[in-house]
């Protein structure tokens, strides 16, 4: 396998030399590794916790193209693993941050920095002039986009992801083996598997996973080694475990598969649910300036609380019951259906799950979700309580 | 026959926190079926409507992916682990 031709290699100057002499004295590596290294150009999507790690070890590695996709600004609350972006990069375009930083580590770099959200519409278009992919985004739609894409043009992905403290890695290229869509041929429920933003992630997990990305990159381009063809990396930074499972390539796979189905990139949003007219009764919201109307009324209500009691801490609703969302079905005695509920978390989307928990063991009474949860609390009625 | 379901952090909001859960069954259909007795609510985002499992989720036993194995029909033996591998998206995290 090579993924870049002998046609594009050329010889390294002296300076190249010593700066990669750690490379070149690698059998596995050596010069002729470092030529490809060079020759190469990879796109890297999402300039965030993965894509930080990815583009400096990369950078350093002396990848002679990366580009960058993101439409991102760095945000304060990034710093605490987005290690490519400093405090005083807040409020900056992340794909320009991340250039400055790269161009920094290695003025040798041609960096490509693509400041848009990656669609169905640009992103063959974007992704085209690339020799490998890796995949950094946070949401299902953009990892199936960037799958599919990956897959019609050849291609191969270099997937990670995180959440919490676990993270998965694996390479998918359809070429040579599975692709994503063999291992998860669709989405969760929107807002199921919470986000990094609801979740928390721990700050070093996206270094670890992102570095382990870099690594299958470098492989891929040095035409070395035993690369994550077929193989899904878990690691598990709380209880320090690295496992590794098998991923057969589906032979029914609609886009990789022997009769695929998906000839061209799809209405991404749709697939994975979010402008779906699903058939479900419409979910009722209050916002926050309602809620505390009612409230000082004296309007009789539920309010509960789904968060767990960690979260329930940062920032404390005034009145709250709390019921976590994983409890809800079971506890649905506890609820008095003549009276309206009005159901909270962080941002409103968790809420919506504990909603639909109790419209599906047959619960008659009124349900309402927060809009925007207790950050919109926060911002719009109560600016003591921190937004987080 | 008891069997351990390993449940990742992504789901445990499910189980009370809980990493294991100790059930009994003879194939993995039996065993996640146990599970989701134990823990009503996470019952609809194990499965379709039609009863299969839901393809955001994947079961491993072993190394293998129980899809390649006989599916809910594989046969399980005392103390097997059934591992829950959910899709997860995290990795840059736009703002909300
Ligand atoms: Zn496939």
């Amino acid at each position: 396998m090579n993924l870049i031709d002998d046609s594009r290699l050329a010889d390294l100057s002296n300076d190249e030399i010593s700066r990669y002499s750690r490379h070149l004295l690698l059998p596995e590596i050596g010069i002729d590794g470092q030529k490809r290294l060079r020759a190469a150009r990879v796109l890297i999507v999402g300039t965030g916790g993965l894509g930080a790690p990815l583009a400096l070890y990369l950078a350093a590695a002396g990848v002679g193209t990366l580009g960058v996709v993101d439409f991102d600004f760095v945000e304060a609350s990034n710093l605490q693993r987005q290690i490519i972006h400093g405090t005083k990069d807040i409020d900056r375009p992340k794909t320009a941050s991340a250039r400055d930083r790269i161009r920094g580590l290695n003025p040798g770099v041609n960096v490509i920095a693509h400041n848009t959200r990656l669609t169905a519409e640009n992103a063959l278009d974007i992704m085209k002039d690339y020799d490998v992919v890796a995949d950094g985004t946070d949401n299902y739609q953009t990892r199936y986009l960037v799958n599919d894409a990956c897959v019609l043009l050849g291609i191969p992905n270099v997937y990670g992801s995180i959440y919490q403290f676990e993270g998965q890695a694996s390479v998918f290229y359809a070429k040579e083996g599975p692709c994503y869509r063999c291992l998860y041929p669709s989405p969760p429920p929107p807002g199921l598997v919470p986000s990094c933003a609801e979740g928390g992630v721990v700050g070093v997990l996206p270094g670890i996973v992102g570095t382990i990305q870099a690594c299958e990159v470098i492989k891929l381009i040095v035409g070395g080694g035993d690369g994550l063809i077929g193989r899904l990396l878990l690691f598990d930074a709380w209880r320090m475990k690295f496992r590794e499972l098998r991923i057969e390539k589906d032979p029914l796979c609609p886009i990789c598969g022997a009769e695929p189905s998906i000839r061209e990139l799809i209405d991404y949003e749709q697939f994975c649910g979010i402008s779906l007219p699903s058939d479900e009764a419409p979910i009722e919201t209050i916002t926050a300036t309602e809620l505390k109307k009612r409230i000082d009324c004296g309007d009789e209500l539920q309010i509960i609380d789904i968060r767990e009691p960690h979260e329930r801490a940062i920032a404390k609703f005034p009145g709250a019951k709390p019921i976590p969302l994983g409890q809800m079905a079971r506890r649905v005695d506890e609820f008095d259906p003549e009276i309206d509920a009005v159901f909270l978390c962080k941002i409103g989307q968790r809420s919506i799950f504990a909603i639909r928990a109790l419209r599906d063991v047959g619960y008659k009474g009124r349900l309402l979700n927060l809009k925007d949860g207790v950050n919109a609390w926060a911002r719009d009625v109560d600016s003591d309580l921190p937004q987080y | 026959m008891s069997v351990t379901i390993q449940i990742p952090t992504a789901l445990r909001v499910f189980t009370d926190r809980r990493a294991d859960v100790l059930v009994e069954g003879t194939t993995a259909g039996e065993a996640i079926s146990a599970f989701a007795d134990l823990y009503p609510d996470i019952r609809t985002h194990l499965y379709e409507d039609s009863g299969a499992l839901r393809s955001f989720i994947n079961v491993y036993l072993g190394d293998a992916n129980i899809k390649n194995l006989s599916g809910l029909d594989t046969k399980l033996k005392d103390g097997d682990t059934l591992m829950l591998v959910p899709a997860i998206a995290g990795g840059a995290e736009s703002s909300e």
